[in-house]
């Protein structure tokens, strides 16, 4: 089944239909008409089975449209003066109900297997906590998996990020740094409402709900830069606390930890660090 | 003849003045004033939205400095959309007009809650302008939460009183409908003209008891909802605060029991209207009449067993998100059954392209564009990378703005010689037609796009990289609200040239009611009630 959706995401891609040519990797591309790069199984899953559901129903539509276009055609005042009476068909009627149950069918199959895949994580190899607070995101590395530190990560403003090269409106101070080629688990809470931790390019969605602990999971061998915003409206700055992931090898994430530990150090004491960012004008 | 029946109308109360209008107890008086006000309420939340559209052109912050009060536009938008444009048009408007006419009834069951029913809305209307000027989130004025208000944003995040007059406006606004369910359930129930079994009754009547019931069944659960917030609130209970034992989530299920049928309830009394001009301009009777009222009975059940599927996200189990899956899937065979039976209703016909047909054939190719990615989104595991994205914002405003709004715009075109006696210019509705349709298709078709990029909903500024497909969605609104300045022109010059239009100016195909009456019909209809005898299906 995934091999046939895999071919029909091929097939969609050689003739345009998904345009991949203009879809970023880990954040937008301009005049992007397609999901983005997936980096992780799930993502890529997600990308294919999305790309056969859009075949389907684009072949609906234009199916929908034809006919339209047919009976206007040919059953206009001036092509059929005398209008037919019919107004039952029981071979037609069981036709359109019966054909689109088996529609829905094939397309059930692998979205259930893919639902599946998503929402069983598998054993972790790392473990941390995302809290979504207003307007920003703290993150927290375990101790007993060399952490014992946690930060807060905020938006540049549009200005720093261009300074450092960064896409604006994405970039943060703090990213999130996590190794490539492990499974990692993403425990999601919300601090004070609920907000929405969100990484297009690993197929990531979940709720950060105050009270509630939600997890997701990943893993990826590409490293790089790979953006998230908030998907969950959470008052006025909803638009400016992205997430941003930077996956290192895991010899320079070992390395990353120790410097982490020390930088992050003084947090420990301080745990709730009050954000200085009020408002992004 | 026309003498007798003017002596006899002169036993009627037929009041004049403010009278005629503030204590009406007339359905087709009352009628007009919810198409009235559904007009005015259009005018408040289109300028919203268009404000939006200004502030989305270009990335950065342009308009809205304060980024809040984009959310309370946002929040106005939503709310004023659906609960005083789209129900108050199709269901107070073209509802009370017709229903009763259809069925061959005098007027409403209860002609005195039907004036109770309309004058709550601009009550409520009010106190929902109010919210908008008054505290919400410290330091801004009104409500920025969503028009689905989930807390603890509308809790917590929202200390000011702005929220609690919204919280009152819904309460106010849900009475009305609910009083408006009543009365329709009972008309239709019990006042139909002798001989007009339920399985003769024209599909628009059969939409609105599907509608009725469905109000009826699913407002009070959105009230306990808002009480509760409102308690939440105010009384220091913690329904929704999980520091007392409470639950955000909860909410969200009580919320969209609500708020999934409500989507229904805007679209099933837009299938009803479609069906009777596709009907009348075809010149054939609808095709599969008892499919297409049992579809609208089906719509109708299922949509109150699928409404987690707007919670994927929230982190619910994975049982749970396959049953969700599968419910909502359902929904597509029944929505299916009534496109294809509109088709085979014009297939064979001898079709006539006025303006309401056109539009009418509009709603049918949008709606289905809508209706199919709605099953893209159906998948759970699709939805997560689609959820509260601009993808869904295209969905829901291709069976919304396209789907229902163009419904809306067929049926006036349709019954506005009915309703006025005049005649409305071809041209200016064709003219309105297209600027509308390529206007509509420009604004919302891109946001399929940047959804899938992966932009978020409710964001005042967004990535550089979202900046194309933004641009293209505002000129198109821009298109739409040009096309409604030659909207308003039409109806200025129908009413200026006063063109009469005479009972019946859609010929043989239109078989309802209605056209057996005069234009616009007389104060009170039906003193002797006809009598049905044969069914055309």
């Amino acid at each position: 089944m995934n091999r046939f959706w895999s071919r029909a995401a091929l097939a969609a891609l050689a003739l345009g239909l998904a345009a991949p040519a203009s879809a970023g990797t880990g954040q937008p591309s301009p005049w992007q008409m397609n999901l983005q790069n997936p980096v992780t199984e799930v993502a890529a899953r997600t990308g294919a089975l999305h790309d056969g559901v859009l075949w389907i129903i684009t072949a609906i539509t234009l199916f929908v449209l034809a006919l339209l276009v047919y009976v206007v055609v040919r059953f206009n005042e001036k092509a059929n003066p005398v209008p037919s009476k019919t107004t039952h068909h029981t071979g037609l009627e069981i036709a359109w109900t019966g054909i689109p149950i088996l529609i829905l069918v094939f397309i059930a199959i692998p979205s259930f297997s893919l639902l599946r895949y998503q929402i069983d994580a598998p054993k972790p190899d790392i473990t941390v906590k995302a809290i979504g607070k207003q307007w920003y995101w703290t993150y927290e590395y375990p101790a007993d998996q060399g952490g014992g530190f946690g930060f807060d990560s905020l938006m540049l403003s549009r200005e720093d990020a261009q300074k450092a090269n960064q896409p604006a409106l994405l970039a943060v101070d703090n990213e999130l740094v996590l190794p490539a080629g492990k499974t990692i688990l993403v425990q999601v809470v919300g601090g004070d409402v609920i907000h929405n931790f969100a990484v297009p390019s690993f197929g990531v969605r979940i709720d950060a709900i105050p009270g509630r602990l939600n997890q997701t999971w990943f893993k990826t061998d590409k490293e790089g830069m790979y953006y998230g915003q908030c998907s969950r409206l959470c008052g006025a700055n909803h638009a400016f606390m992205p997430i941003a992931i930077r996956i290192v090898s895991p010899e320079r994430y070992a390395a990353w930890l120790v410097e982490a530990k020390k930088k992050f150090a003084s947090n420990a004491d301080d745990s709730v660090k009050v954000a200085s960012l009020s408002r992004v004008d | 003849m026309a003498h007798a029946a003017t002596a006899h109308e002169a036993h009627h109360d037929h009041p004049t003045g403010w009278r005629r209008w503030v204590l009406s107890t007339n359905h087709k008086d009352i009628g007009t004033m919810y198409l009235i006000f559904g007009i005015v309420a259009g005018l408040i939340g289109g300028a919203l939205s268009i404000a939006m559209r200004l502030e989305l052109q270009e990335p950065g912050l342009q308009y809205f400095t304060n980024p809040q009060t984009y959310n309370v536009f946002v929040t106005g938008h939503g709310l004023i959309m659906v609960f005083f444009v789209v129900m108050p048009a199709l269901i107070g408007g073209f509802g009370n007009w017709f229903v009763p006419i259809m069925i061959g009834a005098p007027d409403m069951a209860f002609p005195r809650m039907n004036n109770v029913s309309f004058w709550l809305l601009p009550a409520a209307f009010g106190l929902l302008l109010i919210s908008m000027f008054v505290e919400g989130a410290p330091g801004s004025t009104g409500f920025g939460g969503g028009w689905t208000v989930y807390p603890p944003l509308s809790t917590s995040g929202h200390p000011g009183p702005a929220l609690d007059f919204g919280i009152l406006a819904l309460h106010i606004a849900g009475a009305s409908s609910i009083l408006g369910a009543i009365n329709f359930i009972t008309t239709i129930l019990n006042m139909r003209a002798p001989g007009m079994t339920i399985h003769r009754m024209p599909l628009f009547a059969w939409a609105m008891l599907v509608t009725a019931f469905l109000l009826l069944l699913s407002l009070p659960v959105l009230a306990g909802a808002i009480t509760m917030l409102l308690t939440d609130r105010n009384f220091g209970t913690t329904f929704f605060d999980p520091a007392g034992g409470g639950d955000p989530v909860l909410y969200q299920h009580l919320f969209w029991f609500f708020g999934h049928p409500e989507v229904y309830i805007m679209i099933l009394p837009a299938f009803g209207i479609v069906s009777h001009i596709i009907s009348t301009f075809s010149k054939k009777p609808v095709f599969g009449y008892l499919g297409m009222a049992y579809a609208m009975v089906a719509i109708g059940a299922v949509g109150f067993v699928v409404w987690a599927h707007h919670m994927y996200t929230a982190g619910l189990s994975l049982k749970t998100q396959q049953y969700f899956v599968f419910a909502t899937m359902v929904i597509a065979v029944p929505t299916g059954v009534k496109i294809f039976s509109w088709i085979a209703t014009m297939w064979g016909g001898s079709m006539r392209f006025t303006s309401p047909m056109i539009w009418a054939i509009g709603f049918i190719f949008l709606f289905t564009v809508g209706g199919v990615t709605g099953v893209v989104l159906a998948n759970a595991g699709i939805d997560r990378q689609l959820h509260n994205t601009y993808y869904v914002v295209a969905h829901f405003h291709y069976v919304l703005s396209l789907g229902a709004v163009f419904a809306i715009f067929a049926a006036w075109y349709y019954w506005f010689p009915k309703i006025t006696g005049y005649v409305f210019s071809e041209f200016l509705a064709k003219l309105h037609f297209w600027i509308a349709f390529i206007g509509a298709n420009v604004l919302f078709f891109p946001m399929h796009f940047s959804g899938l990029a992966g932009m978020p909903r409710h964001y005042v500024d967004y990535p550089d990289a979202f900046a194309g497909w933004n641009r293209i969605s505002s000129i198109g609104s821009y298109i739409f609200a040009f096309g409604l300045l030659v909207f308003f022109y039409g109806c200025w010059q129908a009413f200026s040239r006063k063109q009469a239009a005479g009972e019946n100016p859609w010929g043989a195909g239109a078989t309802t009611l209605e056209w057996t009456l005069s234009s616009p019909p007389p104060y009170h209809q039906f003193e002797t009630l006809p009598r049905i005898t044969g069914s055309e299906h």
